[in-house]
C-alpha cells in the first residue's frame, strides 16, 4: 500500500513563527550586531539584508550534560595505525580530533557564535527601531518636477513630421468612398473596354462598329469622362483628412536625487563624531532612497581645503589642517554646476561639523549658502556634533560655535535650511525626524 | 545472473528525472523485494514529496511535520538556512516519521536513483525497525503521535494567546532544558491517547487549584521537638517523606509537573507535552546506530536485488554506490573529518557482518557466535536482532572481532590524573572483549547522559528541592550549563534548589550548587 502525496504546493514558511520568536528572543544581540554592521557598512548598501553574527550566549539551550573531559573515562576510536596495548600517548591539547571521547553537545553545534541572515525588511525594522520612529517614511517630500513628452491624441494641425499616416489615410478613404470618387481600377477598366471596342471597329471592313456597339462605346466614353472629372474634383488626400500626432509636456516627478555629504575632517573631529555623522548620512540616504529611484552620493570633506573623495576616504582617512568651511561649499557649488543641473536633479545636502571655522570665513559661507547653494537645494541640513560634556556647557552658557553663529540667521529666512545639534547616537533620529517634520509642515500649508 | 542480459524496456527508469508514474513503479518493485524477498513487516507507507525549503522547515522542528512554535526551532532554522545556502551543508535526502502510516519525506530535487534509495532506506528499512523494535513498541504509539502533536501545537498556541508569549516561552525553555531528564527509563509509560489526554487536561484544569494544596496539607505535622529527634526517628521521617513524593525520582519533569507547588494548570500541561515528546524520541536515541544500520542493510540489499533483476541500469547502480559509500564512510580518529563513530558506518558494517556470519562463517565466528554462525538465515537472524536489542546490547552481543579489525578499533583510557592517555586495548585477542564492552558503554544512554534524581524536599523548612547527580568515575557536569539548568528547575519549582554531586562508589557529597529564587533571597 502506498500513498504518494505531493506537498510541494503546500504553503512554505512553516517556520516563520519560529523565526519570529527567535528574533524576539535574540533582539538585543541582533540590535547590537546590526549596529556593528552599520559601522562597517557603506552608506549606499545599508538597506540590503545582511548576515549577522551574534554571540550564542542567551540563545544557549542548556541541559545537564557531562563535561567533555576530566575524570576517568574510556572510549573507543576507529583507525588504529600503530598503537599496541599499553602505549602511552601525550594528551592532545585543545581537544581536537584525538580526544574523540569528547561528546559534542547533543545537536552537535558550537555555541560560541551564531550566524544567520537577516532579510532586508528585518534589517530595516531593527535599524529604525533603534532610532525609535520608523513611520516618518510615509511623509511626503517636496519634489521638483521635470517634463516628459507624452502622446496626447491627434490634432488637425501640426508639422508634417508629426503626420499620422494611418489616421489621415483612414479619413481620406472614408471621404473618397462617401463622395464616390472612382477608383483607379474602375477607370482603367473603362479604358480597356473602350480600347477593346475600338480595336473591334478597326478589324471590321468598314471600320465602323455595329449600332449596338457604337452606343456602348459612346456610353463608355461618357462614363470615362465623368469619372476623370470626378477624380480631379475629389482629391485623393484633402487637407481636411490630415491628422497629426499630438504630444504634450507632462510634468514628471523627477526620480533622481543627489545627496551631498559635507564633513569637516580636521583633527578636532573625533572618530565618535564621525560615527554620528555617518549615521545621519545613512539615514538621509535611506530616506531619499525610498523616495527616489536613483540616488547619487557625493562626498566632500574639508579641512582648510576641500575635495571630493570616495566614501572610504571620507570616513576613514585622517587629515590635519585648519578649518575653512567655505572651501567645501565652493567645492559643492562646483560639482553642482558641473554635474547636477537643477532641472534634472533633486539636490539634498547634509553638512556635519563640530562647528569650528576659520574666524573670517563666516561671512563667505553665509554668502555662498544664501546666494548659490540654497536656491538650488531641496534641503540643506547642518548637523553640529558636539561632545557630550561640551553640550552641557553650551546649554548652560548659550555658547555658540563660529559656524552656528554664521548659519543661524540664514535658517530664519530659508525654510529649506535647518540646523541641529547632536551629541549622542540616540539624538540622531529625533533630530532627523524634526528636520523632516519641518519640511512636511511646509508642504501641508 | 542470467538476468544480466538486460533489455532496456525492463528498466524502471532510464533518465535521472522522476515523475509520479516512475516513482510509483519504482516503489512497487522495491516493495516486492522488501515484502516477498526480505519479508519485512512494515506500516503502510506514505511518501510525501517536498521542496528543499520545506525540508528546511521540517528539519528545524526536530523532523516532525507538526510542532508547536518555539524560538529554538527558529534558531535551528536560521542556522541551517545559512549553512545550506552557503553550501556548507547539504540537506538530508529524507526524513522519516515513526507513525502509522509511516511518513517519509523525499525532496523533489533528488534523482530517481536517490528516490529509490530513499524509499528502500526509509519507507522499508526504518519503517520495519519502527514497527518491530521492542523499545518502539513499548514506548511509542505510532498510531497516535500525529494526533498528539496536533493537540500539543494547538494547546501551546492557545496558551500563547491567553497568557502571552513570554510566559509560555519561560515554561518551554525550562522544559526543554530538562527534556533529557524527562523520560521514564525503567517503568513503562502509558501510551498517550488523544481522547484521554483531552479529558485529563480538562479534569486537571478543573481540579488543579484544590488539589495542589492537598500536597502540603497531607504532609506530616511539624514537630516542635524536631531538633532533639533521635537519629532513628529522623530517618523514618525521611523515608516517609520520600514515599510521599515517590522519591527518588529520575524523571525530573514528571516530578515537577506533579509536585511543583506554584505552577498553573496550563504550565503543568506544557511540561507534560514536552515530557511526552521527549519520551517519544527516547527509543530513537537508544537505537540510532541499529536503526541506521538496519535501514542501510535494507537499502543495500534492495538496490542490489533491483540491479540483479535487471530493473535498474549499471549507471543507476554506480550512482547508488556513490551515494551509499558516502553515507557509510567512517573517518579515522586522526582525520580532520572525524567526529565520533558514524552510526551509519558502524551499523551497516555490523549488519553486513552478521549476514556474513550466517552464510559464510569462519573458524573464529563459530567460536564467538555459535548460535548464529552458518545458520544460513541471515535476514531472519537480523530481524530477530532488530526486534530485541538496542545499540548498547546489540554491540555487546554482536560486535565481532572482524568488524573491530576492519575498523581498527582501539580503546583509550583517559584518566585526568595522569599526564598521558593510555591505549587500554586494541583489536587483538587480548583486546576484543574490552573494546567491545567499552564501545557498548559509549552507546549506553544511561552512561552517556548524567544520572540525575530528585532525592528530597525540605517540606518543613524552606521547601528546598534536592537534586542529586551521581558522579561516575569523576566525570562532572558541564558547570555553566548545569547552573543555567538549575535556574530553570528553580523557576518551575518556585523555591530554592540544591544540586549535589555524589560519588557513585563512596556515596559522599563531592560538591554542591545552589539556586535561590530572587524574591526569596532577599528575605
Amino acid at each position: 500500500m502506498l500513498y504518494i502525496v505531493d506537498r510541494r504546493k503546500n504553503p512554505t514558511g512553516k517556520s516563520l513563527g519560529n523565526r519570529q520568536r527567535f528574533m524576539r528572543r535574540a533582539k538585543a544581540q541582533i540590535k547590537r550586531a546590526v549596529e556593528n554592521t552599520i559601522r562597517s557598512r557603506g552608506i549606499t548598501d545599508i538597506s540590503s539584508g545582511d548576515q549577522i553574527t551574534i554571540p550564542g550566549k542567551t540563545l544557549k539551550e542548556p541541559g545537564f550534560h557531562h563535561q567533555g573531559r576530566g575524570g576517568n573515562r574510556n572510549y573507543v576510536l576507529p583507525g588504529n595505525k600503530k598503537f599496541v596495548q599499553g602505549d602511552r600517548i601525550a594528551r592532545p591539547q585543545g581537544g581536537d580530533g584525538g580526544s574523540g571521547g569528547s561528546q559534542a553537545s547533543p545537536d552537535g553545534e558550537g555555541e560560541d557564535e551564531f550566524q544567520f541572515t537577516l532579510t532586508r525588511d528585518e534589517f530595516l525594522d531593527i535599524f529604525f527601531e533603534d532610532l525609535e520612529l520608523p513611520d516618518l517614511l510615509k511623509k511626503s517630500l517636496k519634489q521638483t518636477t521635470a517634463f516628459r513628452t507624452a502622446r496626447a491624441g491627434f490634432s488637425v494641425e501640426g508639422t508634417p513630421s508629426n503626420l499620422s499616416l494611418v489616421r489621415t489615410m483612414r479619413n481620406s478613404l472614408a471621404r473618397r468612398i462617401g463622395l464616390r470618387r472612382p477608383k483607379t481600377a474602375e477607370v482603367r477598366e473603362l479604358e480597356e473596354k473602350i480600347a477593346a471596342l475600338q480595336a473591334k471597329a478597326e478589324k471590321r471592313p468598314n471600320g465602323k462598329l455595329t449600332k449596338a456597339d457604337d452606343e456602348t462605346l459612346h456610353t463608355l466614353l461618357a462614363d470615362l469622362e465623368e469619372a476623370k472629372r470626378r477624380m480631379k474634383a475629389i482629391p485623393f488626400i484633402d487637407p481636411i483628412d490630415t491628422r497629426y500626432n499630438q504630444f504634450q509636456q507632462i510634468p514628471d516627478p523627477n526620480t533622481q536625487a543627489v545627496m551631498f555629504c559635507l564633513m569637516d575632517v580636521s583633527g578636532s573631529m573625533s572618530e565618535q563624531m564621525k560615527e554620528l555623522a555617518k549615521r545621519f548620512f545613512m539615514l538621509l540616504h535611506l530616506f531619499l532612497h525610498r523616495k527616489y529611484e536613483h540616488v547619487e552620493v557625493v562626498f566632500i570633506r574639508h579641512t582648510s581645503r576641500a575635495a571630493e573623495v570616495d566614501e572610504e576616504t571620507f570616513f576613514y582617512s585622517r587629515e590635519t589642517g585648519g578649518t575653512i568651511v567655505s572651501t567645501a561649499l565652493e567645492e559643492m557649488k562646483k560639482v553642482l554646476v558641473d554635474r547636477y543641473p537643477t532641472d534634472q536633479w533633486n539636490i539634498y545636502a547634509a553638512q556635519a561639523s563640530d562647528g569650528d571655522n576659520y574666524s573670517n570665513d563666516g561671512a563667505k559661507c553665509t554668502a555662498l549658502l544664501a546666494e548659490d547653494l540654497l536656491p538650488k537645494c531641496q534641503y540643506y541640513a547642518y548637523i553640529e556634533i558636539t561632545d557630550e560634556r561640551e553640550a552641557e556647557i553650551f546649554a548652560a552658557a548659550e555658547g555658540e560655535t563660529a559656524l552656528w553663529k554664521a548659519y543661524a540667521p540664514i535658517a530664519r529666512v530659508n525654510p529649506q535650511f535647518a540646523l541641529k545639534r547632536v551629541t549622542k547616537a540616540a539624538d540622531i533620529f529625533p533630530v532627523f525626524r524634526e528636520l523632516f517634520a519641518k519640511n512636511r509642515a511646509e508642504v501641508g500649508q | 545472473m542470467s538476468s544480466k542480459t538486460k533489455s532496456a524496456d525492463k528498466l524502471l527508469f532510464t533518465s535521472a528525472d522522476w515523475d509520479f508514474e516512475t516513482l510509483k513503479a519504482t516503489y512497487d518493485a522495491i516493495e516486492d523485494i522488501a515484502i516477498n524477498q526480505l519479508k519485512l513487516d512494515v506500516y503502510p507507507n506514505q511518501v510525501e514529496v517536498i521542496t528543499s525549503e520545506q525540508m528546511l522547515d521540517a528539519y528545524s522542528s526536530i523532523g516532525m511535520p507538526l510542532m508547536y512554535h518555539h524560538w529554538s526551532f527558529g534558531k535551528r532554522f536560521v542556522r541551517d538556512d545559512v549553512m545550506y545556502r552557503k553550501g556548507y551543508q547539504g540537506l538530508a535526502y529524507e526524513i522519516v516519521i515513526n507513525s502509522n502510516p509511516c511518513i517519509s519525506y523525499v525532496m523533489e530535487e533528488n534523482t530517481i536513483v536517490m528516490q529509490a534509495l530513499v524509499i528502500a532506506h526509509a519507507a522499508f528499512g526504518h519503517n520495519h525497525f519502527f514497527k518491530n523494535n521492542y523499545l518502539f513498541k513499548q514506548w511509542t504509539d505510532a498510531d497516535g503521535i500525529l494526533d498528539y502533536l496536533q493537540f500539543a501545537k494547538g494547546y501551546i498556541a492557545k496558551c500563547e494567546d491567553r497568557y502571552g508569549f513570554d510566559a509560555v516561552e519561560r515554561i518551554l525553555d525550562a522544559a526543554h532544558a530538562l527534556m533529557d531528564q524527562g523520560v521514564n527509563r525503567y517503568s513503562r509509560p502509558e501510551k498517550p491517547n488523544l481522547a484521554a489526554e483531552l479529558e485529563r487536561e480538562r479534569e486537571r484544569a478543573k481540579y488543579e487549584d484544590e488539589t495542589y494544596n492537598d500536597l502540603w496539607r497531607t504532609l506530616p505535622q511539624s514537630d516542635p521537638g524536631d531538633q532533639d529527634m533521635d537519629e532513628l526517628k529522623r530517618k523514618m521521617r525521611v523515608e516517609e517523606r520520600r514515599a510521599q513524593f515517590g522519591l527518588p525520582e529520575e524523571n525530573l519533569l514528571y516530578f515537577l509537573e506533579k509536585n511543583a507547588p506554584s505552577l498553573q494548570a496550563w504550565e503543568r500541561e506544557i511540561l507534560r507535552i514536552v515530557r511526552n515528546i521527549g519520551q517519544y524520541f527516547y527509543p530513537q536515541k537508544q537505537t540510532k546506530m541499529m536503526n541506521e544500520g538496519c535501514a542501510c542493510y535494507v537499502h543495500y540489499a534492495i538496490m542490489n536485488s533491483l540491479y540483479d533483476k535487471g530493473l535498474i541500469s549499471e549507471g543507476a547502480m554506480m550512482e547508488f554506490i556513490d551515494y551509499h559509500s558516502r553515507v557509510v564512510f567512517q573517518a579515522e580518529y586522526d582525520d580532520q573529518r572525524y567526529s565520533g563513530f558514524n552510526p551509519y558506518a558502524l551499523g551497516f558494517a555490523m549488519m553486513q557482518d552478521i549476514h556474513r556470519i550466517c552464510v559464510d562463517p569462519t573458524e573464529e565466528d563459530h567460536k564467538w557466535f555459535p548460535d548464529i554462525a552458518g545458520n544460513n538465515e541471515p535476514v531472519e537472524t537480523l530481524k530477530e536482532a532488530w526486534a530485541h536489542y538496542r545499540d548498547e546490547s546489540f554491540i555487546l552481543q554482536f560486535l565481532s572481532p572482524k568488524v573491530m579489525r576492519d575498523m581498527r578499533m582501539f580503546m583509550i583510557n583517559d584518566h585526568s590524573t595522569t599526564p598521558h592517555l593510555e591505549v587500554a586495548a586494541i583489536h587483538d585477542d587480548n583486546g576484543y572483549r574490552k573494546v567491545r564492552r567499552s564501545l557498548a558503554r559509549m552507546h549506553d544512554i544511561s552512561v552517556r547522559e548524567p544520572d540525575m534524581q530528585v532525592v528530597d524536599v525540605d517540606i518543613r523548612g524552606n521547601r528546598q528541592l534536592y537534586i542529586q547527580h551521581t558522579e561516575h568515575e569523576g566525570v562532572r557536569l558541564e558547570k555553566s550549563e548545569a547552573e543555567m539548568t538549575l535556574g530553570y528547575i528553580g523557576q518551575l519549582w518556585g523555591y530554592g534548589v540544591t544540586l549535589q554531586a555524589v560519588d557513585y562508589e563512596s556515596g559522599e557529597i563531592l560538591h554542591e550548587m545552589n539556586y535561590q529564587p530572587e524574591d526569596l533571597a532577599g528575605n
